[in-house]
């Protein structure tokens, strides 16, 4: 009899507690990426907002995308320049009166929701689409759209392509993305149109393509199109169809279970498409506060607490409005008629002029 | 417990074999124990549990090279499908055409002509040593997709089309004699292959016969003016591409830019290594044997198939596999160019669903399930070429 005959199944036996110990112990993972979009929606209403963490660190950390011309994109000298960045700029400018006071984090699609979740950046305004999963199951908060795309298609002025139906045995360079593909695909199948789809994994290499008469036509979010027809060889030669495929609201969003920090972020966000309703612009504020009009200066902050009941000072229209400018300015300066761009308001005018952008009232 | 030998176990250098073996298996299911429960907490916390469900769900998305018929509402594991069959085909044109260049070019570099021998030599060098996915984005993005459009296509006698949308080639269409052809030419080929062994043993064995290339070619001829005296009837008919409208092309074989920049890339990057593998093999064989089959007058012709090239596969197939396996899996940088492959359907089907990690298992289990193939046909071949010790 052997000693260690014995102690042979003991050592299994010991094996198998531990590898089922292994097993139910293992810890959860810390790095945040995983556990946060599941944490959040049980996430306690600490009493510390995510206000008070900016207030307190003197600058906004905003989360954008940095390479989409028009909306968030460094400029050569380092720079932000894009709708996006204005709207970071205008939350900063409301908070501490200095639109500067903003730093800005690229991020991929990938990374974006875990960056807001573990609270590496404040806010993300990063062309976003609100969809019901990203508010729930992803525990984002969305606070109001700032800009509505949709999917379109561009093609070649002298293709003879007008709609859709058109693309019967024709080709369409597309980016794999998250539905892209299948919106195409819907849309198609319902127009019983059989077409070629060209997918490709990197955005350069589909507008590569499509640069090369790879493909008849290139599909994407249409503010994405615009972008990047600028860049194409000969911007005039490229038109975008007025077909859209898909809604896109681009929202900005912040972690769910904050309610005075998403306030914050929605009322500057509103009061932008407030003043521009109202006529109040970084033009003529120096006019507009010396204004008699009840509305405009409950608006402004001369009259009421609005300001205060956000956490905020009761100025901080005011602010957003000298530094950054209402909604039409922010629009027209990054996607205007003076810029390349030159994208038409669209359903992104306000709605007494037929669009969707539309503020509640500020009393 | 006591020892009955006098050595106590920790001495026992049978425990410690036996117990290193045990602490081996611990280990391993150790950290496989962590890993599994690793990825269930952090699906558990996503709201998401492993599951291969969502294969039976319609894909919902199109594909542009379809082997096998396919529509939109299919479902996910259709499309995998498509996906896996588009593998299948490039592997399956790449690997003999692979073959057959590297087998070239090794040749190549072993000829006594020297400027053949220095653009071998450059050849290998310059695709051997750099990434094969810049080699595809040159072929895709620098070659194929800046031919002309189809309006003002690149004609080659035969015809051969060129165009950025398509390279269209004369195909075989099979007629109503191609059965009959086909079995004549089976018949022929095996009959023809016997009379040549038997006219070459014959040669090597008594020095006479001679003439083995002649005669098996005599017979497969016979067969084959068979077929057409039965027949009476060409074995098929050349389905030659055409344009239409001006702006498609119909009718032959017309590849995708995409394949044809895929095919091209893995196939001269494969040859490349391919090339140095048959060069090594044929150097291999010791300077003596091709001395000694020189002496007893084989012709050069002879020398190599008789003496030189059976012993050289020996050192050939075993490297020419892991080159063969290369291909198979380099074929995934199909994502890069847009060619439909299984990568490209598992990335557009995770996308969709969310489901990464069954996607990622089963994409790992596609090319697992290839390369042991690959390697059993190539392990059964190798065991054909080695030395046979009697």
């Amino acid at each position: 009899m052997r000693g260690w005959k014995v102690l042979l199944p003991l050592l299994v036996l010991t094996a198998i507690v531990l590898a089922a110990c292994g097993q139910q112990a293992a810890p959860p993972p810390q790095t945040g990426q995983e556990a946060a979009p599941a944490a959040s929606p049980t996430a306690p209403q600490t009493a510390q907002s995510r206000l008070d963490i900016v207030l307190a660190r003197g600058r906004l950390i905003c989360g954008v995308n940095g390479g989409l011309p028009g909306f968030s994109y460094v400029e050569p000298d380092g720079r932000y320049s894009g709708l996006d960045a204005d709207f970071c700029r205008a939350i900063a400018a409301a908070l501490f009166d200095d639109p500067n006071a903003v730093e800005f984090r690229n991020l991929t699609a990938a990374e974006r929701f875990a960056a807001v979740q573990n609270g590496e950046v404040d806010v993300l305004i990063r062309n976003t689409t609100w969809t019901v999963s990203r508010d729930t199951s992803v525990g984002m908060e969305f606070a109001p759209t700032i800009f509505y795309d949709g999917q379109g298609m561009m093609v070649r002025k002298d293709s003879g392509i007008t709609r859709l139906e058109d693309f019967q045995g024709k080709s369409v360079c597309v980016q794999t993305g998250t539905t892209t593909e299948l919106n195409l695909a819907d849309w198609m199948r319902r127009l019983n149109v059989a077409y070629e789809p060209v997918v490709y994994d990197s955005i350069d290499a589909t507008y590569e393509a499509y640069a090369a008469e790879r493909c008849d036509g290139v599909t994407s979010d249409r503010s994405q199109l615009m972008a990047r027809r600028t860049v194409l060889p000969n911007p005039d030669e490229h038109v975008i169809l007025d077909v859209v495929m898909s809604k896109e609201p681009l929202t900005p969003a912040v972690a769910q279970g904050d309610a005075r920090w998403f306030d914050v972020v929605k009322w500057v966000v509103f009061a932008t498409m407030e003043a521009e309703e109202l006529g109040v612009s970084s033009r003529n504020i120096g006019q507009m506060l010396a204004s008699d009009d009840p509305q405009i200066k409950r608006f402004l902050g001369r009259e009421g607490d609005l300001g205060t009941g956000l956490g905020l000072t009761n100025d901080f229209v005011a602010r957003i409005i000298r530094h950054v400018g209402n909604y039409g300015e922010i629009y027209d300066r990054n996607l205007g008629p003076d810029t390349p761009f030159k994208l038409d308001r669209g359903p992104n005018d306000l709605w007494t002029r037929g669009g969707l952008i539309y503020s509640p009232p500020f009393r | 417990m006591k020892q009955t030998g006098g050595t106590p176990f920790w001495r026992d250098v049978r425990f410690w074999r036996v117990a290193g073996q045990v602490a081996a298996v611990v280990l391993v299911v150790l950290v496989a124990a962590y890993l599994y429960g690793n990825l269930q907490h952090n699906l558990q916390q996503k709201g998401l549990g492993l599951g291969f469900g969502f294969l039976r769900l319609a894909a919902s998305f199109d594909i542009k090279e379809l082997p096998i018929p396919y529509r939109p509402s299919d479902s996910y594991g259709r499309a995998f499908l498509v996906g896996l069959t588009n593998t299948a085909r490039i592997v399956l044109a790449g690997i003999p055409l692979a073959t057959l260049l590297g087998i070239l070019i090794g040749v190549a570099r072993l000829s006594s002509n020297w400027l053949v021998r220095q653009l071998s030599l450059l050849y290998v060098e310059v695709l051997r040593n750099t990434p094969l996915l810049l080699q595809l984005f040159f072929w895709y993005f620098g070659v194929i997709i800046r031919l002309p459009r189809i309006q003002s296509r690149l004609e080659l006698p035969g015809p051969v089309y060129l165009s950025n949308r398509a390279v269209a080639v004369p195909w075989p269409a099979s007629t109503e004699a191609t059965g009959a052809w086909l079995v004549a030419a089976a018949l022929g080929l095996v009959a023809a292959f016997t009379v040549w062994r038997r006219r070459t043993r014959l040669m090597v064995e008594r020095g006479g016969g001679g003439q083995p290339g002649l005669a098996a070619l005599a017979t497969l001829g016979l067969a084959l003016g068979g077929a057409w005296a039965l027949t009476g009837a060409a074995p098929f008919a050349w389905n030659l591409p055409r344009v239409a409208d001006g702006i498609r092309f119909e009718g032959g074989a017309r590849l995708s830019p995409e394949f044809a920049a895929l095919l091209m890339g893995l196939v001269l990057y494969t040859a490349a290594f391919i090339a140095e593998i048959v060069r090594g093999g044929v150097l291999a064989v010791s300077r003596g044997q091709w001395e000694a089959a020189r002496a007893v007058g084989l012709r050069p012709f002879l020398v190599l198939r008789l003496v030189v090239f059976p012993q050289a596969l020996r050192v050939i197939v075993p490297p020419l596999t892991s080159q063969y396996l290369n291909l198979a899996k380099n074929s995934s940088l199909a994502v890069a160019i847009a060619y439909p492959d299984v990568v490209s359907v598992g990335t557009t089907t995770y996308n969709q669903t969310g489901r990464a990690v069954e996607v990622v298992i089963l994409l790992m289990a596609t090319y697992l399930s290839i390369s042991l193939f690959t390697s059993l046909v190539m392990n059964v071949y190798n065991r054909s070429v080695q030395l046979v010790e009697r």
